[in-house]
């Protein structure tokens, strides 16, 4: 199977929960399981090429220019993840589908955990790191939706919000520190950045990079000082903690320290930062876990500890270590997802998960104690499991590493270890039966054990035949770490010179010493005060989020002229530094002459814009200025060769001063004049400086020749060749850049949608409704509201004017015309008719569905566009042919035309949803609705009196 | 003729940024319809200004304006009714439900 599938398959998986809940809980699971059976089945296909020392590429380029592709490989440490991620995923499935309350939304949680499995298959699988990334971050957001998962509980958003900002931020740095990275090496690809040890480590950017990239990685593996999210991210739901927080999202920063060891490791300053913080880490959280009375807080900083051990495996850049630190990946993702299913259950079925109020669950739970002893000794480091393996190694391991404080610290993190996980098992099944329990203990049904069981058989068969079931997939996986072919001799006897059993025994020893003194030292500990992370955390958050809210405030002053005037101010301030900053000398380009036409329009123009400037405040007046500009404006783009503009811009401008004329009859006639003469200066001078500095800049851009050749050649040479049409503006908007037409005809149908959403709203019962109601007009009726004269002129004109719409439209690929102006055209016809002849006569006889049109123009433009696949040709190909019919000249066919007809659709229904939205409000404030065209009925021998309200 | 198209377009832009300043919401549409015109006008004149050459092929044509920001310009131009029509019916929504067409926030909404 493809990787990409593999990846992304739990994504698509992500959608079918929200569908499937509605077939049952069963079901539900079900379908969830099987895509991740599907994915884990496609990987574990590829481990025969992966064992034989093969890589696995996919790659599909998605944007080569910016170096980002979607390109995955699979080499043995992938397998190892994704196999964990995938295989680890289904029982979590299998184990939610048991725990989750009837209460809780499982399709949610289902579609959560897939998005959050798709994000950590991506990690694991990408060869891009800019990919790594974008699922980098996938995996926090994801992890914040499945610890919130309770949204009742402030714990769980608390913890939520706590785990994205620590991940989220170390996530950020780690951004810069991989960018870097790819900048010192010049490829995004992590399969050629590997190759580049020396390049990378020479470089000066070397530590920078190294401390942003780790920022990345101990924030999401908890490492010191940013463990504390880990047990606060506790309030998830159990399978949540078993699958993020203790096999695979927490593994995460592991994973990208194993995978980028072959470049980074082996340094001075790898060595120090990532042991140390490994180090620390695992004593100190080993130490907390072991006075934690909740059972899953126990297991969280003994997670945090473990990763300690894993980070500072890595950080000794030794193979040997490397290999060790895999081996342990492996076994603590087995017992420790089990030990949190363990959790789960004994948490399920008491209702408690205080240690201090269970104890003696042996007999009530058997099964359960089973797992959980099984579990709990191979954390502990007992042999035979899993467990004792790789902790006797990395002992090893420590006692060859100087200086000796490495070693003793392991014995005594080794020493808490041992100690909290008797505790854990002791505490909570031995013992005697209590008579106290919240709720009275039996072991849970099948479904629910069954998952945490299989892993504590995996943990049993990995300790006792370690180089059967786990000895190739460490080889292969240390092998992908270190870059070399790797043989490990995982045994349980390494003989007495061996320092690593003297230390073993030193900490088992003391760990039951430990056990043995733990009411006497719970007392001291809870005597004396510790630093509570969560304070900490609060204490500087708050102010941040305090000092984000002053400033919001204070920029977000709610004085729109302000923001405007701002952004104005800047723009100009900007281009004027430009300007004064730069030399410039008058441009070359001839000048065209100025005839005596032009500057009688240019005068016109002037003086219309002056009188808007000036007399705003009488509103109507300004719409006949605004109309006399529009007007001009037109007929200038007529003059300068630009006929289809001038017929689009006049059309437009009729729809224009209907639309606000219609809506002025609804605002104040007059504009009150208000702004103290300071800010009218003020406002002077900004309009002033911004309409200088844009003329300015369009007349230096005028007066001289183009900087670049120009791709108007292009377009005016494939025009008929290309897109069978001699009009180039409108082949440009159908064919050479369909794409962008198709976008504006989609922006101008949500535009009218939005304009009736907003008119709905308007209309239902509220202030404005009421308002409406009550509404008195303030300006005088005209006597006839549908005079005769006009309707009868309107009607007739209405087949003319239908006719030049289609005639516009049909010519507008070869001269000037098309869908745009056509619709227009029509739009403007049948606003006639609702002029003249009144609403509601005239939408009794014309039942054409606004949004219809809007739909279909924009179906047809996209189907046109889609067509052009079936061709075998790339999106919105077109193609036209020339046919003959008897008794007709040559004509043309193009599928362009077609477009066309999706644009004139969308055009016509966008102004026609627009304008009957604002004659809806007109009827609910109390505009009669006429059913006869006229006032006055012609056959009417007696005029009757005006039967008009208003 | 370029010096009376750099004009007008500064003009317009002047007195659009004049209006989109004021306090209530109609200046501040017919400003941003004069905006309209300006930017639109900038963008076709982008292209070079030339009188008598349409850009429509024809044997007789004796060159071509630069048709690109001409058809920038045609969907510009619909857009913006769109947008116009837009902010006019949020202007008179909110005059219907506040009886007010001031567009500054009141103090007690801040």
């Amino acid at each position: 199977m493809s990787l990409a599938l593999i990846a992304a398959l739990p994504f698509l998986g992500a959608l079918l929960p929200g569908l499937l809940i509605r077939a049952g809980r069963n079901a539900c699971a079900a379908t969830t399981g099987s895509v991740t059976l599907l994915a884990l089945v496609g990987l574990l296909l590829h481990i025969p090429a992966v064992l034989r020392g093969e890589t696995i590429q996919t790659r599909i380029d998605w944007l080569p220019a910016l170096g980002l592709n979607a390109t995955f490989f699979l080499d043995g440490l992938g397998l190892l993840f994704a196999g964990l991620i995938l295989g680890i995923g289904l029982l979590i499935i299998l184990y939610a589908r048991f725990y989750l309350s009837p209460r809780d939304p499982m399709g949610q949680f289902y579609t959560y955990l897939m998005l959050f499995q798709g994000a950590m298959v991506g990690i694991v699988l990408s060869d891009n790191i800019l990919l790594l990334l974008v699922f980098w971050e996938l995996t926090s957001l994801s992890s914040f939706l499945l610890i919130g998962y309770w949204k009742h509980l402030p714990e769980g958003r608390q913890g939520a919000r706590m785990a994205l900002t620590v991940t989220g931020g170390g996530g950020l740095a780690m951004i810069a520190g991989m960018l870097i990275l790819g900048n010192i090496v010049g490829s995004y690809d992590l399969t050629v950045i590997l190759q580049h040890k020396a390049e990378i480590q020479a470089s000066d950017w070397y530590l920078p990079a190294l401390i942003l990239i780790l920022l990345g990685a101990f924030t999401k593996s908890a490492q010191f000082p940013f463990h504390f999210w880990l047990p606060h991210a506790m309030a998830a739901p159990t399978p949540v903690s078993a699958y993020l927080h203790s096999a695979t999202m927490v593994k995460a920063g592991i994973f990208l320290m194993a995978r980028m060891w072959p470049v980074l490791a082996g340094t001075p300053e790898w060595f120090w930062i990532v042991t140390s913080a490994g180090l620390f880490t695992m004593v100190m959280a080993a130490k907390i876990a072991f006075f934690k009375d909740d059972l899953k807080a126990l297991l969280a900083f003994s997670t945090v500890s473990h990763l300690g051990l894993i980070t500072m495996l890595l950080g000794f850049g030794t193979k040997a270590a490397a290999t060790v630190a895999v081996f342990h990946i492996i076994n603590h993702a087995t017992f420790k997802a089990a030990l949190f299913m363990s959790a789960g259950i004994v948490d399920h079925e008491t209702h408690t998960r205080d240690i201090k109020r269970l104890g003696g669950l042996r007999h009530l739970m058997p099964v359960t104690f089973t797992i959980a002893t099984v579990a709990g000794l191979s954390m502990a480091g007992i042999p035979p499991f899993n467990g004792f393996l790789s902790k006797e190694m990395m002992l090893e391991e420590a006692a060859h590493t100087a200086p000796w404080v490495i070693p003793a610290l392991a014995v005594i993190g080794a020493l808490f270890s041992v100690a909290y996980s008797f505790r854990l098992i002791a505490h909570t099944f031995l013992g005697p039966v209590r008579d106290d329990y919240p709720h009275k203990p039996h072991d849970p049904g099948f479904g629910m054990w069954a998952a945490p069981a299989l892993l504590a058989v995996l943990v049993v068969l990995i300790g006792l035949m370690p180089m059967t079931f786990a000895g190739w997939l460490v080889d292969a996986a240390a092998g992908a770490v270190t870059g070399e072919g790797v043989n490990a001799h995982i045994k349980h006897w390494h003989g007495l010179q061996s320092p690593a059993l003297w230390m073993s025994l030193a900490a088992i020893g003391g760990g039951l010493m430990l056990l043995g003194l733990h009411a006497a030292m719970d007392r001291i500990w809870l005597a004396i005060p510790r630093p509570e992370a969560k304070r900490i955390f609060d204490a500087i958050i708050e102010p941040l989020a305090r000092l984000a809210g002053a400033l919001t405030r204070a920029l977000h002053t709610g004085r729109m002229g302000g923001y405007l005037g701002a952004a104005t101010a800047t723009i100009v301030a900007v281009g004027a530094y430009a300007f004064f900053s730069g030399s410039h000398t008058p441009g070359s380009r001839p000048l065209t002459v100025i005839e005596p036409v032009a500057a009688i329009g240019w005068l016109a123009l002037m003086a219309a814009t002056i009188a808007v400037a000036t007399l705003h405040r009488q509103r109507l007046l300004t719409l006949v200025l605004v109309g006399v500009i529009g007007l001009v404006v037109s007929v200038g783009f007529a003059y300068l060769s630009a006929p289809d503009l001038a017929l689009t811009q006049i059309s437009v401008e009729v729809a224009t001063v209907i639309l606000l004329l219609l809506a002025l009859n609804f605002l104040p006639k007059y504009t009150p004049s208000e702004s103290p003469t300071g800010r009218k200066l003020r406002d002077a001078v900004l309009a002033g400086a911004g309409g200088l500095a844009v003329g300015g800049l369009i007349y230096a851009l005028m007066t001289r020749d183009f900087a670049f050749p120009t791709i108007a050649d292009f377009h005016l040479a494939n025009s008929k060749t290309g897109g069978g049409g001699t009009n180039v503006v409108n082949v440009i908007l159908v064919d050479f850049r369909g794409y962008d037409t198709f976008g504006e005809i989609t922006v101008l149908g949500i535009a009218a949608t939005l304009i009736y959403a907003l008119t709905e709203a308007l209309l239902r019962p509220g202030p404005a409704n009421t308002r409406l109601l009550n509404w008195v007009s303030d300006t005088p009726d005209a006597g006839d509201r549908h005079p005769l004269m006009m309707v009868v002129a309107t009607r007739m004109m209405l087949p003319i004017a239908l006719m030049v719409g289609i005639y516009i439209f049909l010519r507008g690929h070869n001269v000037p015309g098309g869908g745009f102006v056509a619709g227009l055209v029509v739009a403007i016809a049948l606003v006639m008719q609702y002029m003249a002849s009144g609403f509601g006569w005239t939408a009794a006889r014309q039942k054409i569905d606004y949004h219809g049109l809007i739909g279909a123009g924009v179906l047809i433009a996209a189907a046109t566009g889609i067509g052009s696949w079936f061709a075998g040709a790339p999106f919105m190909t077109s193609a036209f042919g020339y046919f003959k019919l008897p008794g007709l000249e040559e004509f043309e066919l193009a599928t362009a035309a077609l477009f066309d007809l999706g644009v004139f659709l969308t055009v016509l229904g966008a102004v026609m949803l627009a304008l009957s939205s604002l004659s809806r409000i007109a009827i609910r404030a109390g505009q009669t609705v006429n059913v006869e065209a006229y006032d006055v009925h012609p056959e009417d021998e007696v005029p009757a009196p005006a039967q008009e309200a208003k | 003729m370029e010096i009376l198209v750099a004009s007008a377009v500064g003009l317009m832009t002047a007195v659009g940024i004049y209006l989109i300043l004021r306090l209530r919401s109609f200046p501040v549409i017919v400003g941003l319809a004069l905006l309209s015109y300006a930017c639109n006008a900038f963008i076709f004149a982008s292209g070079r200004i030339v009188t008598g050459l349409p850009p429509i092929l024809s044997k007789t044509a004796a060159g071509y304006t630069d048709p690109l920001p001409q058809a920038l310009v045609l969907t510009a131009i619909v857009i913006s009714f769109g947008m116009t029509a837009v902010i006019v019916m949020m202007a008179l929504g909110a005059f219907l439900e506040s009886g007010d067409d001031r567009i500054d926030l009141a103090e007690d909404d801040k």
